[in-house]
């Protein structure tokens, strides 16, 4: 054994000299040229940070697009996702609640047409996005409070979202906050 | 809900299409042959000369697993005491605190076998120099280290008759600089370009739109996030995994991530056909590997997609998926190819919450990590076909009633003894401790321990026990994801879980090693007309039988106590 641990030791420390020090101050390097300078991309209205662009929050007043439910109630310094098994009768009770609740604030919605992501929790706790049928079932909610035409909004949830990739890969879907934000601007 | 599938199909080409020329690539880089990286030569020169190694110096096999343990050992010394006192060292922006004895003691064990049984959370639990100089590091030299190994198992194939296995240091050096680093920086500078955050800067303070006062945690995650997929480790920056939005955050960043993880154990396959010039050989294990591979890909699939059926009844239209635990920019599809993928290789990161998956997928998730040598974590995943090879070599002598051989050795009673052992402690481990947890919350729930066994639990009834089932399983597959309900973080979770981890570990590595030691050895007996053809289809239909055999005899109960009792009853 004794013969090993020299050699072990040595190895030990150009290794981390390597992949602990240099390759993250590498990677840390050319992060500089990617948009956002490797810090994470900002979205700013008014000159104002208001939002990370890929980091979700909250959205709880009538006049804005909701995200999803969130675990973490969307603490972006603890992410997680609710872990709730399929079969749990205190989480489908919870399912229950967010559905009354949301038929409660939207009045023109049938139960039916409510996009079960829209009651359910994700994965992060903070996702940025919802998918556009569930962007458009808001639609009637928003246009009574900001007493907009619902065309216009129909309109901008469709500049807003992503299709599949290259229009073949992955699902579609809008960014709440950008959404929000052009929301804000709408006359 | 189409471009959905398509998108799953794009990933799982791709990857075969990296694979094979990915597979040719390191058997010549281990077999010293020229490759295009041979400019790394002078680097290498100069760390077998700081580490004072000759890298050409044979190593019979118990050279070659003390070599491997000694360092091991060390590493596990090295990260236990930095983890303890991160708070007292640089590099902590948030304030971090230290970890618990026992905490460090199973994050260091865990991270040294491979694996990424997290039981704190990414952005509270460890400073970025804990991230750095404890996990990222790990994350590369134990992945090395399982990469070195098979090399050696290679090396026993490839000889007619010998005592050496090669060196270990050379193996462990050329795996981080001939393969991990350099498809780390590729990966990497994919997702930084992608949006995930490279740069040291701690927490941001930030107001939202509506008005709320956010934290958003930060750190330099590309590097890490890129090593925790190749190396088959899993280990993610933020808690949320690769389901964090920074950590995975568009649609082709989830493509590249997945094919991270799968790509290096898929090629190994190849490497194997290459390395010992026998590629129907590797065609074969490929195909029986694969075979498993494509129906659970298919059967989680199908069940994600189709929704939960509790939310069905509810009259919610799930037209993408269940949605519990997943993120929209990934979807159903691409998150239930991830959950198979994951636990196929060992990896254990997820892009969605496995314990919220429906009841099937969950079980086949777990069946998968019990399998554990679907491609398998790097270099352990063909140690660990290797060890239902030998068994299957056992049964198909005794089928037609000659002395068993592999590759032209006799195999005898001392290594299908190994063999045997090997099999039989996983499911000693899986099933012993799950029934002594289980029988910690039926009988004493309410103990007088920090946390009580009542409180262990996120879920009720055969979900809860599937949480149990699930966290030994992952522990012993040195996987590391989780039905991350329980609450794992205290003493019990800790040590248990510990002492599994490096069983699951080191047995699987050192009993492969030892048997190709053994059979290395022996006297080479050219093959006749006569000899069992390890390399032909039939040979191939006969291990995957001795796979579902042996797992469906050790699991079944199990899993039918778990997953299929939820299935029955949603159903």
């Amino acid at each position: 054994m004794k013969k090993y641990i020299s050699p072990s030791l040595r190895l030990t420390l150009v290794m981390i000299v390597l992949c602990a020090v240099v390759f993250p101050l590498l990677i840390a390097g050319i992060g500089k040229l990617a948009p956002g300078g490797g810090k994470g991309e900002t979205i700013a209205v008014n000159g104002k940070v208001v939002g990370y662009e890929k980091i979700g929050q909250r959205f709880t007043e009538d006049k804005y697009f909701w995200g999803r439910p969130s675990a973490v109630d969307y603490n972006a310094a603890g992410s997680a996702g609710s872990n709730k098994g399929p079969s749990n009768p205190d989480y489908l009770k919870l399912v229950q609640e967010r559905i009354d609740s949301f038929l409660v604030h939207n009045p023109a919605v049938k139960k039916k047409e409510i996009p079960s992501e829209l009651v359910t929790a994700s994965g992060s706790g903070l996702d940025p996005d919802i998918s556009p049928a569930a962007a458009k079932i808001q639609i009637a909610r928003i246009a009574s409070v900001r007493n907009i035409d619902q065309r216009k909004l129909h309109t901008l949830v469709e500049t807003h979202t992503d299709g599949p990739m290259l229009g073949l890969f992955g699902p579609s879907k809008v960014n709440v906050l950008k959404l929000n934000i052009a929301l804000d601007t709408l006359k | 809900m189409n471009t959905e599938i398509t998108g799953t199909i794009l990933i799982v080409l791709l990857t075969l299409l990296l694979a094979y020329p990915l597979g040719r690539y390191m058997a010549k880089v281990f077999a010293g042959q020229k490759n295009w990286l041979d400019f790394m030569k002078p680097v290498e020169k100069l760390i077998f000369k700081i580490g004072g190694v000759n890298p050409d110096e044979g190593m019979n096999w118990k050279q070659f697993l003390k070599a491997m343990l000694t360092i091991n050992l060390l590493w596990f010394v090295y990260a236990f005491f930095v983890l303890m006192f991160q708070d007292k060292l640089p590099l902590n922006p948030d304030g971090n605190p230290g970890q618990t004895p026992d905490l460090a003691f199973n994050t260091a064990i865990s991270f040294l076998v491979n694996c990424n049984l997290q039981h704190y959370s990414g952005e509270t639990g460890v400073t970025y120099f804990s991230q750095l100089f404890v996990i990222t590091f790990l994350q590369f030299v134990s992945a090395a280290t399982g990469l070195a190994a098979l090399i050696a198992l290679f090396n026993g194939l490839k000889e007619k008759t010998t005592q050496n296995l090669g060196n270990f240091w050379n193996y462990f050096v050329k795996s981080i600089t001939r393969v991990l680093l350099p498809l780390c920086i590729v990966v990497a500078v994919l997702l930084v370009f992608s949006g995930t955050p490279a740069s040291f800067d701690g927490k941001d303070s930030i107001t939202t739109l509506q008005g709320d006062s956010v934290q958003v945690s930060r750190g330099p995650a590309a590097g890490m996030i890129a090593i925790k997929q190749l190396g088959t480790n899993g280990g993610g920056w933020f808690g949320a995994n690769s389901s964090h939005p920074l950590e995975n955050p568009t649609y082709f960043s989830n493509i590249v991530e997945t094919i991270s993880i799968l790509v290096i154990p898929m090629a190994l396959v190849f490497s194997l056909g290459f390395y010992i010039n026998r590629r129907k050989l590797s065609t074969v294990i490929f195909a029986v590997m694969s075979v498993l591979f494509v129906l659970f890909c298919c059967i989680n699939i199908y069940y994600e997609t189709r929704g939960n059926p509790a939310i069905d009844k509810m009259g919610i239209t799930q037209s993408i998926g269940s949605m519990e635990g997943k993120e929209i920019r990934t979807g159903s599809a691409a998150t239930a190819l991830w959950s198979v993928i994951t636990t196929s290789t060992s990896n254990g990161s997820v892009n969605g919450m496995h314990d919220s998956l429906t009841p099937l997928s969950g079980g086949v998730v777990i069946l998968d990590m019990m399998i554990n040598a679907l491609y398998g974590g790097i270099g352990v995943g063909l140690l660990n076909y290797f060890i239902f090879i030998i068994i299957a070599v056992f049964i198909s002598g005794l089928m037609v009633g000659r002395t068993p051989e592999f590759m032209g050795h006799k195999v005898e009673a001392r290594e299908v003894k190994i063999a045997a052992l090997v099999t039989l402690l996983s499911a000693f481990l899986i099933k012993g401790f799950t029934a002594f947890a289980a029988y910690m919350v039926a009988h004493h729930p309410e103990i007088a321990w920090s946390v009580k066994p009542s409180a262990w639990l996120n879920n009720p009834g055969y979900h809860g026990f599937s949480e149990m089932l699930y966290e030994f399983t992952s522990s012993n597959a040195n996987n590391g994801s989780g039905f991350e309900g329980l609450s794992d973080n205290n003493i019990f979770w800790n040590v248990t879980t510990g002492f599994v981890l490096i069983l699951g570990r080191y047995l699987p590595i050192i009993g492969p090693v030892a048997i190709i030691g053994l059979l290395a050895k022996k006297k080479y007996i050219p093959e006749s007309s006569g000899t069992l053809r390890t390399d032909s289809y039939t040979f191939g239909a006969m291990t995957l039988a001795v796979i579902i055999i042996i797992n469906a005899l050790s699991y079944f109960p199990a899993l039918a106590l778990g997953p299929i009792a939820e299935y029955l009853s949603l159903y």
